[in-house]
């Protein structure tokens, strides 16, 4: 299958959904007024890798600001691949946040309480 | 409030804290309140008002930012229907009655819960305005006539 690619902009993150290596990672900033546009795609891609996917998936978060619209979004890519995981693929998540960002890391805190998923909190100097 | 001022009004903010060399830790902060408060405008606006027979003057909202050496101040404030008033002057009670850890179980109940309109609003919106400030949020609702009342939103950020 392909991959999906997006590029950033200034109010939606770069996407790198890659099916062969089973990496999935989001990265920068999701401030669209209506997030629901911007997640299909990336719905659909998790729907058509999850008939054929690698034995391992690695999520990788690395935001910078989200807004609520998207937090909804986000929480639902996190159950499908919640779904996926009782299945042929373990799927583990690298929540990323910047040094001193407290509510980046409460944020991923949030969604590791209400995802069964595996998170791993990473604290980079800068994203 | 178009998708287009939004944009702007955050690039300009953006760049103006950059400019000040502020604390990452607040520019975030700022940041994401801002990005909340606008979008409440646009959502709202998008939302009914423009169904009613008003003056144009009336689809306006308002918008001010303030910064004192400590203390950046949002002020929002748009014009909504009187039938309205109460539920949200609830939800602000609600909110503003709750500690943070209250407020965090809150928004976490909701997003896993609540669901989400078509406009792509998720309720989580005041909830998080008021964990990212980590203060009452302060309101006012001002009665225009029978169809319009203004409603007044200010929220802090402290260093």
């Amino acid at each position: 299958m392909e991959n999906l690619n997006l590029e950033g902009s200034a109010k939606t993150p770069t996407v790198n959904f890659n099916s062969a290596d089973g990496t999935l990672e989001l990265t920068g900033r999701s401030i669209p007024e209506n997030s629901i546009e911007f997640y299909k795609p990336l719905n659909d891609w998790i729907d058509a890798y999850g008939a054929n996917p690698k034995p391992s998936t690695i999520v990788d978060v690395k935001m910078e600001y989200f807004n609520t619209s998207s937090s909804k979004c986000i929480l639902d890519l996190f159950k499908q691949l919640e779904s996926l995981n009782n299945g042929e693929t373990e799927v583990n998540v690298n929540w990323y946040y910047e040094e001193d960002d407290e509510d980046m890391a409460e944020a991923g805190e949030d969604y590791d309480a209400i995802i069964s998923l595996p998170f791993k909190m990473i604290e980079v100097e800068e994203i | 409030m178009t998708s287009e001022l939004l944009t702007t009004i955050l690039q300009i903010i953006e760049s103006k804290m950059e400019r000040f060399d502020e604390r990452p830790k607040i520019k975030k902060k700022v940041f994401n309140v801002l990005v909340e408060c606008l979008q409440n405008l646009y959502h709202h606006i998008d939302e009914d008002i423009d169904d009613l027979d008003t003056d144009q003057n009336e689809l306006n909202s308002l918008f001010m930012i303030a910064k004192t050496v400590s203390t950046y101040t949002i002020t929002t404030g748009n014009y909504i229907k009187p039938n309205e008033v109460e539920s949200l002057r609830g939800k602000l009670d609600l909110i503003n009655g709750m500690s943070k850890e209250e407020l965090k179980a809150y928004y976490k109940q909701v997003l896993n819960e609540g669901t989400m309109s078509e406009k792509g609003t998720a309720g989580l919106g005041m909830i998080d305005i008021a964990r990212k400030s980590g203060k009452k949020l302060n309101y006012d609702f001002s009665p225009i006539n029978d169809n319009l009342t203004f409603y007044g939103l200010s929220v802090k950020i402290e260093e």
